[in-house]
């Protein structure tokens, strides 16, 4: 077993971060996929994570919503270790219930929405704070009423996704993962499966968190555009690693490596 | 004697064994449902015992005949001092061995549902249960309808054979009226027609009916 006395049980102090990624390791088989990455993200910031595909990108935010196993190395959330457990004073990973007290800390988008077929916009909303933070429906409802508010959803809260569009659908996804209240939000190339002039409406309503809520957020995103325009810094991944972070106009407009320079001028002749 | 006549005087027979068709039938389906439902889930559990149990169920009642199920439950349980009526032991029998077939309609349905639906639940933080039974099953269940109609259809045919341990079914009555008349081809007909009509203008409309209400509460119609 993986020797984790050198990490700490715990990160405290007034400026620890929100999300921190300390040596995380994760691998398929032989096909390392996250390679000893260190990532902290602080509190009320909005990182996007950018690379090319099979870059480790989207697999960061899977480890960080527990989707993923983790093979080395630990994730903290608000100082605590999310995918492992103090066990007397040593780290063991997680089991199921740990990560049920922890993973609620975090909300996650999907590129392909996932909302429940079954049910309204308004009982997606609902669901989890009804079934899982124990809400009465009464309140749960009062709560994704506002959010569906949020999101410019409110008319369409009887509908069923099938009767959505893309961009309604995400919006909606967007709603209920916020219903969760978490303090963590993760968007997973959100705009990706969308046609590309509905593509605003979903950006618009990130724009609306990012200013006027204090989320801490990660957005893996192909939209450079966009990440340029509301990230308070962007991390460039690649081989599993991060190749160049920094702030959106130092990165964009005058990246250091070459990697990440050859990537965005692919990027950009794409468009 | 003409047809008529023939109709009228063992019609309320018939009509009697037509009656415990239909109970054998429900309560055979309802068995099955339930079985297949719990061998189901058991068989996709990591839990190897569970599994391995569910697997053995599977394997036994899928694997054997019928018939020769339906004469182990009435004939031999007696000798290890499990004695049922013969009522009963048509039902159980057909229940189990469907619940088999189930079951794996059941699998299958479950693995049919999208990963991202099992991502969005474990997303707002469901326990397994829940997920299971709140987000997973209701769209496993419409998956797996069509497949459940033919299941459904297999059973109520599969009932003929409880009247080889003399349960009072259809084909029971068929057979007591053929040997005291021998009017073959008047009964076996007429027992034919019956089956059909149940099979045909109740049961696979029934089906249909569900299947189209399950996919209106998906909003899929």
């Amino acid at each position: 077993m993986e020797d984790l006395s050198g990490f700490p049980l715990e990160i405290v102090g007034e400026n620890s971060p929100m999300v921190s990624f300390k040596k995380v390791r994760k691998s398929y088989g032989s096909l390392v996929v996250l390679d000893d990455l260190d990532l902290d993200v602080a509190a009320g910031e909005m990182v996007s994570v950018i690379g090319p595909s099979g870059s480790g990108k989207t697999t960061v935010l899977r480890m960080l919503m527990t989707l993923e196993k983790i093979n080395g190395g630990v994730i903290y959330v608000d100082g605590k270790p999310l995918t492992h457990m103090d066990k007397g004073g040593k780290l063991l990973l997680a089991n199921d219930k740990h990560l049920r007290t922890r993973r609620s800390d975090i909300g996650m988008c999907f590129q392909h929405f996932n909302l429940f077929p079954h049910m309204t916009a308004i009982q997606n909303c609902m669901e989890g704070p009804v079934q899982v933070l124990g809400l009465s429906k009464a309140e749960a409802r009062d709560r994704g009423e506002e959010l569906l508010e949020l999101v410019g959803m409110i008319d369409k809260k009887d509908q069923h996704p099938s009767r959505l569009s893309g961009g309604q659908q995400q919006r909606v996804a967007i709603a209920r993962a916020l219903a969760m209240r978490p303090k963590v939000m993760l968007f997973d190339e959100v705009t990706s499966a969308l046609d590309p002039e509905v593509i605003g409406e979903v950006t618009n309503v990130i724009r609306k968190l990012v200013s006027e809520h204090n989320l801490t957020m990660l957005m893996v995103t192909h939209q450079m555009g966009f990440a340029r325009d509301i990230s308070d810094r962007v991390c460039f991944f690649y081989g599993g690693k991060i190749e160049e972070q920094g702030p959106p106009a130092e990165l964009f407009g005058n990246p250091k490596r070459e990697r990440t320079q050859q990537f965005l001028s692919a990027v950009k002749e794409a468009v | 004697m003409s047809f008529f006549e023939f109709m009228s005087l063992y019609w309320p027979r018939l009509m009697s064994g037509t009656g415990v068709t239909a109970a054998q039938f429900l309560l055979g389906a309802v068995l099955t449902v339930g079985l297949a439902l719990v061998f189901g889930l058991m068989k996709m559990s990591s839990n190897r015992a569970i599994k391995g149990f569910a697997v053995v169920y599977i394997e036994i009642f899928r694997g054997t005949s019928l018939l020769v199920q339906l004469y182990w439950i009435f004939f031999v349980l007696p000798l290890f001092g499990i004695t049922l009526e013969k009522f009963t032991a048509g039902w159980v029998a057909i229940g189990l061995n469907a619940g088999a077939y189930g079951a794996e309609l059941v699998r299958g349905g479950i693995m049919s549902v999208p990963k991202g639906q099992w991502e969005a639940a474990t997303a707002i933080n469901m326990s397994a249960a829940r997920r299971m039974r709140r987000i997973i099953l209701p769209q496993a269940l419409v998956n797996m309808l069509p497949a459940w109609g033919n299941l459904m259809v297999e059973i109520l045919k599969g009932t003929a054979l409880v009247s080889l341990i003399s349960v009072t079914d259809l084909m029971f009555e068929a057979k007591q009226i053929n040997a005291s008349t021998y009017l073959s081809a008047q009964i076996f007909g007429t027992a034919l027609v019956i089956y059909y009509i149940l099979a045909r203008f109740l049961l696979t409309p029934f089906m249909r009916w569900l299947e189209g209400f399950m996919a209106r509460k998906l909003g899929r119609a």
